[in-house]
């Protein structure tokens, strides 16, 4: 067990200094930085110091080392668009958001896709099943900017109900721009739980052990809750599991189309400014939850299912 | 065929028991045709391959020819579906936009097949130290969020000199960096599943050579499996592109492309919302279709699979 967890981490750790390594490479291949003299011309002796301040005179492996050698000790370096705050200040201020707005979608996609799979399994073929299924399909095919823009034709343009983007504060408490971001990220995993809930379920439901809890006199529900889900919510975990750093890192457009202020709207925007820093810390970040997220669901998946084991031999 | 019916076909006159020779794909176009979903979907993607390739024909107008006195008009039965901020024809865009936005979406997914396929059939016929490799880079590959690497990757060519001009290539070309993982493991798993079958075993002591094994064994099993990553891997790359596109790292203007569309229409949704309507459904139509197809190929191409 424990050899396998380090044998695990230790694969998370190289994939993270390969994933550094080939960022960091990228990004120093190209030519021109964030102090190019287009827009504002400096003395060479300026850029010279300015250069030598952020470190950008040096080779670029000795400029790799010493920003892991930082990066180890939780200092990414200062974000080019933001000079006033570090990066691990800029992500601490914004990650926030795009997490709080995570933590609802996943909410939603559990709230509202447990049920309609159970739904829709138990009353298969029939309208409530078809209607789940093609929404599902609808909610897993359909791009999430789509249905951001449906969304917003039909309650901000059409009807006039909800304003067209933001994000609660302090000073104007408005939970009602949350609604439009939360349904369209939470519609992509509602679709993926319905959907995977539904198709365990009715395998489940066939098994041999749901006929004798039935030919033993158990209520109908009693068997779905107590019997039918426990084994057949274990797929569930793979599937949703990875679907967490996805949404608790801020989808780019929910966040651009509604104006949210997340780590999403941030990487963007320190692509098109080149803010190395920024776009380094942020795809490292992205990558160890990643892998960590698929480490935890191994486990999980383990524990929950004895028959599953990832290493060692069957006892 | 049940065991109990065999003693009746057996005493039958041998002219009954030949049957019409059933192949793998004269099967599977009959299990297809019966799926009506996806024939319909395969029709809606005809036509939208049909839009592509002849928009030089049906389309009213060129995409980038503009009339600026015509700008913002609502559809009307001049313009059809209206016409954009610059008053060119928004019909002819669309048209023009299925054309780029297909395009990315088969040029992808075959530069896909070829580093797929080669690193797939690299790991999986020398297996040991190249396997290991190969599957290094894959679980790099997997843990890089698509996106972002995508999005990093045009913007660093975009910024060097050498790879401005195009940014149709650029767009399929990060694409594909990043859609191979799946025709990669796909491969491998087939190769790696082939080599413990008995019937590769007995080929092999019958004489068979490498070529042969892989031409009468591998390819009929594995050809399914990656007709359906492919065509399931063409919609996300038009999604991908027209995520791209909307972020405005794709297609270069004066192109259009659907993503671009919805991108533009964005800042006008308010009182202009048929450019953002048009797009969207569009969009939305052909990745349902080709998933449709795609899952219709699925059926269709595995004879073990069953309907519940």
């Amino acid at each position: 067990m424990l050899l396998y967890l380090l044998g695990r981490v230790l694969g998370i750790f190289l994939v993270f200094i390969t994933v550094s390594i080939l960022v960091f490479g990228l990004m120093h291949s190209v030519p021109g930085g964030p102090f190019d003299e287009t827009n504002a011309p400096l003395p060479p002796a300026a850029k010279e110091n300015i250069l030598h301040k952020y470190g950008l005179d040096q080779p670029v492996y000795k400029q790799y080392l010493l920003y892991m050698w930082n990066a180890v000790h939780g200092d990414f370096g200062i974000s080019f668009q933001s000079p006033t705050e570090t990066v691990t200040q800029l992500i601490g201020r914004v990650w926030p958001t795009s997490m709080q707005l995570g933590l609802l979608a996943i909410v939603i996609a559990i709230g509202v896709g447990l049920p309609s799979g159970i739904l829709s399994a138990i009353n298969q073929n029939t309208w409530v099943d078809y209607t789940v299924t093609f929404t599902s399909t609808l909610g897993l095919t359909v791009p999430n900017f789509v249905i951001a823009l449906w969304l917003l034709l039909l309650f901000s343009v059409g009807l006039g109900w909800l304003l067209t983007g933001g994000w609660p504060s302090a000073s104007d408490p408005d939970f009602r721009t949350l609604i439009m971001p939360a349904i369209t990220l939470a519609l992509g995993p509602t679709a993926l739980v319905a959907r995977y809930t539904r198709a365990s379920l009715v395998e489940v439901l066939n098994a041999e052990y749901i006929c004798t809890a039935r030919a033993k006199g158990l209520r109908e529900p009693m068997v779905i809750m107590r019997h039918a889900m426990k084994n057949g919510l274990i797929p569930l975990i793979t599937v949703l599991m990875p679907q967490i750093p996805n949404l608790i890192t801020g989808t780019i457009f929910v966040e651009l189309i509604f104006r949210v202020n997340g780590l999403g709207k941030f990487f963007v925007s320190s692509i098109f400014v080149r803010d190395y820093p920024m776009i380094m810390a942020t795809v490292l970040l992205v990558a160890t939850l990643w892998s960590f997220t698929y480490l935890i669901s191994d486990l999980l998946y383990m524990a929950v299912d004895p028959r599953i084991r990832l290493f060692g031999k069957v006892r | 065929m049940s065991v109990a019916a065999a003693p009746s076909l057996a005493t039958a006159p041998p002219s009954t028991l030949v049957r019409p020779q059933s192949t793998l794909w004269g099967d599977a176009v009959w299990r297809f045709s019966r799926n009506k979903l996806a024939v319909v979907a395969l029709v809606i993607v005809g036509v939208f391959i049909a839009i592509a390739i002849l928009a030089d024909l049906i389309s009213p107008a060129r995409y980038d020819y503009s009339v600026l006195a015509e700008a913002n008009q609502f559809p009307n039965s001049h313009h059809w579906l209206g016409t954009d901020s610059v008053g060119r024809d928004f019909l002819s865009r669309l048209m023009y936009g299925a054309r780029v936005s297909l395009a990315v979406g088969f040029s992808v997914q075959l530069f896909a097949l070829v580093i797929g396929l080669t690193l797939g059939t690299f790991a999986g016929t020398f297996g040991g130290w190249a396997d290991y490799l190969v599957m290094r880079l894959v679980e790099v590959f997997t843990a890089l969020p698509i996106w972002l690497f995508a999005l990093f990757l045009i913007s660093v060519w975009r910024s060097s000199d050498q790879m401005t001009g195009g940014g149709f290539l650029n767009v399929v070309i990060a694409i594909g960096l990043v859609s191979w993982i799946q025709v990669c493991r796909l491969t491998r798993a087939q190769f790696l599943s082939l080599r413990e079958k008995e019937y590769v075993l007995a080929a092999t002591a019958m004489g068979a050579s490498r070529f042969q094994i892989a031409h009468r064994h591998l390819l009929p099993n594995a050809v399914g499996p990656l007709i359906v990553v492919v065509t399931l891997g063409v919609p996300t790359a038009i999604f991908v592109e027209a995520g791209l596109s909307f972020l405005g790292f794709g297609i270069n203007d004066p192109l259009p492309s659907w993503g671009k569309m919805i991108a533009d229409s964005l800042a006008y949704v308010r009182v202009y919302w048929y450019l953002a309507f048009f797009p969207t459904v569009l969009l939305a139509f052909s990745m349902l279709s080709f998933s449709f197809v795609g899952d219709g190929l699925r059926d269709a191409l595995d004879p073990r699979y069953s309907r519940s």
